[in-house]
């Protein structure tokens, strides 16, 4: 448990590895904004907790953004942890991408995290500590067939982590990346048949991730135990690119 | 404690300098103090003092005392 509770936001925390990392930062004990454009959902999880707000969110639509860092503001002045998750992933071979899809897919995961990191470090900054957690993919990393725009953007947050990691490091705010590898949710659950057999036999742990899997790597970067942590990419795959 | 004397304090918190040093003519990157990073902090104590979320047109323009000023006005920061 934290001694004093800590102030988190996490984006696209009403599935997935969002609502995982939500939970495991309120059972360590942190004040935490659930943020994401279904009420409802982020309810569902939000009611079971006294440290949980509900906070709608959309982060390709910058007034949306302010409108949520401006309460957080209003209720606590303060934010020690953003955990820029939200995002979108559309599946297409090159020549049938679209550009509305390359749109989409930049707008939310590498326009939105950027808004949103440049919203949470002015609340950061005032107490001279933070901590950005921004999720990438694996396939940001080493990319894939059949997900050049996703793993586009995915590579752009890496880059923006890095950056974001050296300007931010004088003002005691720390930014890192979790880059996951197959992990079983929402968003993976299309891959399917051959697809989903050739990935599982690539991860020598012989499992598929878990959101919790990643969610544990969101509380430690977040925590002091990482304190001289960042720019870094924290490769969660079971093994997928050692 | 008037909003001249607020702003004033804000400087000084942000750039960690002298209340005294603070006037109008005082412009960013003129003294050591005031920084690219201080300037973060400078908004970050300016919207905490406030209690305003500047836009990034602001914060890139705010390049002085009086500038800073003239912005605050547009978020209903009266100075007499």
């Amino acid at each position: 448990m934290v001694d004093t509770p800590k102030i988190a936001l996490i984006t696209g925390a009403s599935r997935g590895i969002g609502a995982a990392t939500a939970r495991r930062f309120l059972d360590a004990g942190y004040v935490v904004f659930l943020g994401g454009r279904n009420l409802e959902e982020l309810e569902d999880i939000s009611a079971a907790y006294e440290n949980a707000h509900s906070l709608i969110l959309d982060v390709s639509d910058l007034s949306s953004i302010k409108a949520a860092f401006m309460e957080v503001r209003k209720q606590y002045r303060a934010l020690d942890v953003l955990v820029n998750n939200a995002g979108v992933m559309h599946a297409g071979m090159i020549a049938m991408t679209k550009s509305d899809i390359i749109d989409d897919m930049f707008d939310t995961n590498v326009r939105g995290s950027y808004l949103c990191a440049q919203l949470a470090t002015r609340l950061m900054s005032a107490k001279h500590s933070g901590s950005i957690i921004n999720i990438s993919s694996i396939m940001g990393v080493q990319g894939a067939v059949g997900y050049s725009g996703y793993s586009a953007s995915k590579a752009a947050v890496i880059g923006m982590t890095k950056a974001m990691a050296k300007e931010l490091a004088p003002s005691g705010v720390r930014v890192n990346a979790l880059a996951p590898g197959f992990i079983e949710t929402d968003l993976t659950a299309s891959i399917t048949g051959e697809a989903r057999d050739k990935a599982l036999a690539s991860i020598r742990m012989n499992r598929f991730g878990t959101t919790d899997d990643v969610a544990s790597a969101a509380l430690f970067l977040a925590s002091d135990e990482a304190s001289y942590i960042t720019g870094q990419v924290l490769q969660i795959d079971g093994s997928m690119t050692a | 404690m008037d909003n001249v004397e607020k702003l004033r304090k804000a400087f000084a918190e942000a750039l960690q300098i002298s209340e005294d040093v603070i006037t109008d003519d005082l412009k960013y990157n003129s003294i050591k103090e005031w920084d690219s990073v201080a300037h973060m902090a400078l908004v970050a104590e300016l919207e905490d003092v406030f209690d305003i979320m500047l836009d990034t047109d602001d914060i890139i323009e705010m390049s002085s005392v009086m500038k800073a000023r003239e912005i605050l006005t547009k978020y209903n920061v009266e100075f007499s």
